[in-house]
């Protein structure tokens, strides 16, 4: 281990904590000097829960001097989306909207994990709401994305994936309604996972739309994102520790589907995709060309299904307080409000049809493949990218390779796969099948052992 | 309703309730309407419930007097 201790990861952690040889309290207090160092520029943090964060730290250092471990995440430094509920902390959705509250309880998954003996090292900054991909509508102020300060670093789950990558926590918890897990994850370049629909409880949780919405982990490994997912659905990860070693590349089976999913494609994007795809082949994978047939209706299905359940979930603060909301968060969630019920439920119809359509992709391989982003980490601030010589709405892009997964349910993985010359991370995203996020696991740590640098 | 009805009474009501910015998003969201609308789900959602559907099964002969039906 070259790196310092709080740049590894829990993989690598654990044992080490397990056998005394690393203190909870040292690695949280090094998480916490990073904090100190560069959040104020970078800005991922809302609350840092310094004091209660050691205390923790030092009660399970305690525990293991006595000879109990309570399994690999025990005294791992973790943060929380500022979505999800922690006892006695503010739940500030990065908005002013909910200024004065503070949590009555835990979140099952924040109870889950304290059980499991995660440090709860504070409550990340995002997306005002978890409405938006980029992370700069926000009552804290923008975040930053660390490879380069001037641009986004994906949301909504912005500030999760910035503390991971800069050594403020070694795993997050985020939200995923639109590809607010993944998106964070390939514009920062750490690895992002969406369970199967209704896996993962969303008690406790800020809604935004409660059919889309997901919570899971953001960490630095697949094996790293496999543990918390394990401990989020209430299981017992120590029984499942260490994960078995990944399996061989060589026979895998995966779909990719170019139709709509590369017809708007950064040029580096495209070329790292291809290249993994040649590095996978070489390796002895298979890969096979799918169709999603109905893919070029994605959008505006989405946008049908998502924008009235999250008007519906912010109903009574838009007639109360709209002056508290940011101007554009304010302005999407009152354009739910305008959605005919007879184009709701179209949606609704046409997301049966899309989960079909995946699942018949499915049928003969093991994950569906393909860019988590189609263009790298945008400028802050920027309405339009160009992609190819032609001007693209960022928000359309960023949601174009991961809002299918929220339509339909399926679970879906991001991982780093290199980066564009300029330094920015790109991600691989790997969709498995309804209900078996395990074995989309097993799948993508295959592939990461060939895929991330 | 129309689209186009549907545009003009929405950017009416945006304005009478002094959110003349939400107009131009009114605007992409009837885009996305009519591409919702032009998709044909309603025939694919038809299609996919006809093949889900089980096999018709041919006509037997009528269940022995006390069989369990």
């Amino acid at each position: 281990m070259t790196a310092p201790l709080h740049f590894h990861t829990i993989t690598e952690l654990a044992p080490l904590i397990a056998a005394g040889h690393v203190s909870s309290e040292a690695l949280t207090s090094a998480c916490l000097e990073e904090i100190a160092a560069h959040d104020g520029a970078l800005r991922a943090f809302i609350t840092v829960l310094g004091a209660s964060a050691i205390a923790q730290a030092r009660e399970l250092d305690a525990e293991i001097a006595a000879g109990g471990c309570r399994g690999p995440l025990h005294g791992i430094p973790i943060s929380l989306k500022d979505l999800i509920d922690q006892q006695g902390v503010p739940t500030t959705a990065a908005s002013r909207v909910r200024e004065g509250h503070v949590a009555a309880c835990d979140a099952p998954v924040t109870a889950r994990l304290r059980a499991a003996g995660a440090v709860l090292i504070g409550k990340t900054n995002l997306h005002e709401f978890a409405f938006g991909t980029t992370s700069d509508d926000t009552a804290f102020g923008a975040v930053r994305n660390p490879h380069a300060p001037s641009r986004s670093p994906g949301g909504s789950s912005g500030g999760s994936a910035v503390g991971i990558v800069t050594g403020m926590s070694v795993a997050s918890i985020g939200t995923d309604t639109g590809g607010s897990i993944r998106i964070p994850s390939a514009a920062c370049g750490t690895v992002g996972l969406k369970p199967t629909w209704g896996e993962v409880p969303c008690e406790g949780v800020v809604p935004l739309c409660r059919s889309l919405d997901h919570v899971g982990p953001l960490a630095r490994s697949v094996a790293d994102a496999w543990l918390i997912y394990l401990v989020l659905r209430g299981e017992a990860a120590a029984a499942r520790w260490p994960l078995p070693a990944p399996r061989p590349v060589k026979g895998l089976r995966l779909g990719v589907p170019r139709h709509y999913f590369h017809d708007v494609l950064d040029d580096e994007v495209r070329a790292r995709f291809a290249a993994c795809l040649a590095w996978l082949r070489h390796e002895g994978a298979e890969t096979m060309d799918v169709v999603i047939p109905h893919a070029p209706g994605i959008a505006p299905v989405y946008l049908h299904a998502s924008l009235p359940e999250a008007a519906a979930c912010h109903a009574g603060s838009l007639e109360s307080v709209p002056e508290r909301y940011t101007r554009n968060v304010r302005l999407r969630l009152e354009m739910g409000r305008y959605v005919l019920a007879e184009d709701y439920v179209t949606a609704q119809a046409a997301r049966a049809v899309l989960r079909s359509e995946v699942d018949a992709a499915l049928a003969g391989c093991d994950a569906l493949a393909m860019p988590t982003l189609p263009i790298p980490a945008p400028p802050i601030g920027a309405s339009t990218v160009d992609v190819a010589g032609t001007p693209q709405a960022v928000r359309s892009m960023m949601l174009r390779m991961t809002q299918l997964f929220n339509l339909t349910g399926h679970p879906a993985v991001s991982m780093p796969m290199g980066e564009t010359a300029a330094g920015l991370p790109c991600g691989l995203q790997l969709a498995g099948r309804l209900n078996d996020t395990e074995g989309l696991l097993a799948t993508a740590a295959a592939c990461e052992a060939i895929v991330t640098p | 309703m129309t689209i186009d009805d549907w545009l003009a009474v929405a950017c009416a009501d945006a304005d009478r309730r002094g959110l003349a910015d939400l107009k131009p998003l009114l605007v992409t969201l009837a885009g996305a309407t009519r591409a919702l609308r032009a998709a044909g789900w309603d025939a694919a959602t038809r299609q996919q419930a006809q093949a889900n559907a089980p096999e018709p099964r041919a006509p037997g002969p009528p269940p022995e007097e006390g069989e369990p039906r």
